[in-house]
């Protein structure tokens, strides 16, 4: 039996009287994606907080790797190998597309208290920036500050961010939001190669992608995980039309 | 003319403008000019320190007028000693610069550390109100302490000295605080174009993500607040030899407010800001203190229309916005 990469055991979280996150335990394995979707408002945002660290859980745990992260902060979860992409860009704006993935390639390599060498000099550094815009199609912008890129683009470059990082896991919130048709199967074929370098957490509301995509699904409803299986179990799962795919199928 | 270019330009004038009208005041026999240039030299160091943690950290702090202060009151108190011959907590006085700038540079280092290790745990005006607050503690313990002087500050009868120089000389003085300055900036650019410069100037703009890529940015914004008071603190052993006297009022909360204004009129994070803003500070006081008490007022004019319409001051006004690369 192979261990998960990450888990979550009963954790519950409540904004006052609102249960964001109530009692979801779930698992990434290696090599899958495993997506979750739900209505908006559903808690999905929430719980990618709380794997990142950015947000406390009231109860329960975060397994990584085999070690409780739970008390971690969001730093040492990310130098533990978890890579997150935000639902509503969050970049450096005044620092160019590859600056922006050398900082994320300078977190990785640890070595962020140098006084002397000028990074903007540092042709690995750059190349190695350059190779991972490339990947995601941004090589032509490398220069653009990130404040200046069009929505799409940003979302590419969040993406790539996470790439330097080399996770162990992706956490990808709604990697497709706000990105045409093209972009859209472009980040799909993508994202189907991407899991064998490491496994994804993915957050979308495009069903086409998820479908395409996904080795498993969750589905959030006010909280809770309310059904959990393969695609067709999903598509298939009578309460999950109910409440969730319900009139758009 | 590209920008790069013209900010090439601009900060070779303030350097050499710097030194040079000095030099000609000094075949002129106006020592007047070069005590007015050295202060400017000293403010803008003050301000190269603070544009570290605020330019490009991004951490308004409204204390570091305390970090001028304690560099000022190590090389009066090291003086006193080396003039009275008694000891402070069991160690000799000093009247060497070269013992005392490092002294004053780890003092002010340190109260950085404790300060910082408090007020950088909050942001926006919880760390503007934190920073202020300790500041006043600390002036407030300055005036309280009658064996240096209490409010009446504490007199230097004879300069710190530094070896080859004779301090007492206005030109000798300003060419050394000129020199320091230099480096600062030196520095200031080294650790602006660094590794660690590149994560002090993302967690200006978004620490979230700072964090989220695995950068901790509590231990870089406390390097940051502790090296850029250390070079506040120098400045500030230089005022108290220039003036000849270690105030009290170098640590008040209204220094703190010049050297932040010095910043903005220069233009926030720009590496010859500082010189800029300090050279219209100083400016103003000497041109319009003279006629008048209020020339504060003045200033205040010049600083409502620099923030109104040229928000990136002088700098961003001559050569254009600061392109991050
Ligand atoms: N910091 C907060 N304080 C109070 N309520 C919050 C907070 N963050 C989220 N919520 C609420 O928790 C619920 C879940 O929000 P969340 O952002 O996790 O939803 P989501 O599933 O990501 O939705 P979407 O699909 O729109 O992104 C929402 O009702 C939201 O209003
Ligand atoms: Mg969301």
């Amino acid at each position: 039996m192979v261990d998960p990469v990450l888990s979550l055991s009963h954790l519950s979280k409540s904004f006052g009287a609102l249960k964001a996150t109530d009692d979801v335990s779930l698992t990434l394995m290696p090599g899958e994606i495993h997506a979750l979707i739900g209505p908006n408002g559903a808690g999905k945002s929430t719980l990618i907080g709380q794997i990142s660290g950015r947000i406390a859980p009231d109860a329960g745990t975060i397994t990584f790797k085999g070690r409780d992260i739970t008390g971690l902060s969001v730093a040492q979860r990310a130098r533990l190998g978890l890579g997150r992409s935000f639902q509503i860009s969050s970049l450096i704006p005044e620092y160019s597309a590859r600056r922006n993935v050398m900082l994320g390639l300078q977190a990785r390599q640890g070595h962020s208290f140098r006084f002397l060498k000028p990074v903007m000099h540092d042709r690995r550094l750059r190349d190695e920036a350059e190779a991972i815009l490339a990947k995601v199609g941004l090589a032509g912008r490398a220069s653009v500050p990130s404040a200046e890129l069009s929505h799409g683009e940003r979302r590419l470059l969040e993406i790539a961010v996470a790439l330097a990082l080399e996770p162990a896991c992706f956490l990808l919130d709604e990697p497709m939001a706000g990105m045409g048709a093209e972009g859209v199967g472009a980040l799909v074929d993508f994202l189907r190669g991407l899991k064998a370098q490491a496994p994804i957490l993915l957050i979308e509301h495009d069903m086409d992608a998820v479908f395409a995509l996904a080795d498993r699904l969750s589905v959030l409803v006010y909280g809770r995980i309310i059904a959990s299986g393969s695609v067709e179990e999903i598509r298939n799962d009578p309460a999950v039309r109910e409440a969730y795919l319900g009139d758009s199928e | 003319m590209p920008d790069k270019r013209r900010e090439y330009a601009l900060n070779a004038v303030l350097a050499l403008g710097l030194l040079l009208v000095p030099l000609w005041a000094y075949w002129a026999g106006s020592p007047f000019t070069i005590t007015v240039f050295t202060r400017i030299a000293i403010f803008a160091l003050a301000a190269v320190g603070l544009n570290i943690a605020l330019g490009l950290g991004g951490m308004v702090s409204f204390g570091h007028a305390v970090y001028f202060g304690v560099g000022g009151y190590v090389a009066g108190i090291a003086a006193q000693h080396a003039f009275n011959g008694e000891t402070f907590l069991g160690i000799a006085g000093a009247n060497q610069m070269l013992i005392i700038w490092p002294v004053a540079m780890i003092a002010a280092g340190l109260l950085a550390a404790v300060i910082g290790a408090f007020s950088l745990r909050t942001s926006g005006i919880f760390f503007i109100m934190i920073t202020l607050a300790f500041a006043q503690m600390v002036y407030y313990f300055a005036i309280s302490w009658p064996t240096y002087g209490g409010e009446d500050g504490l007199p230097i009868y004879v300069r710190n000295t530094f070896p080859g120089l004779n301090t007492m000389r206005p030109w000798n003085l300003f060419i050394l605080c000129w020199c320091l300055l230099m480096l600062a900036i030196g520095a200031f650019a080294l650790i602006r174009a660094s590794r660690f410069g590149a994560a002090l100037m993302a967690i200006r703009q978004n620490p979230d993500r700072v964090a989220a890529v695995g950068i901790s940015p509590f231990g870089i914004k406390l390097a940051a607040f502790v090296i850029s008071a250390m070079i506040t603190g120098l400045a500030g052993a230089l005022m108290a030899d220039l003036s000849r006297f270690a105030s009290p009022a170098a640590m008040a909360w209204t220094m703190s407010g010049e050297l932040i204004v010095i910043i903005i009129l220069g233009g926030t994070g720009r590496l010859f800001g500082p010189v800029a803003g300090a050279a219209v500070l100083v400016g103003f006081e000497v041109i319009f203190g003279g006629m008048t008490e209020h020339w504060r007022l003045w200033l205040g004019l010049v600083l409502l229309l620099t923030v109104l319409f040229a928000r990136g001051g002088i700098v961003t006004l001559i050569a254009g916005r600061e392109r991050l690369g």
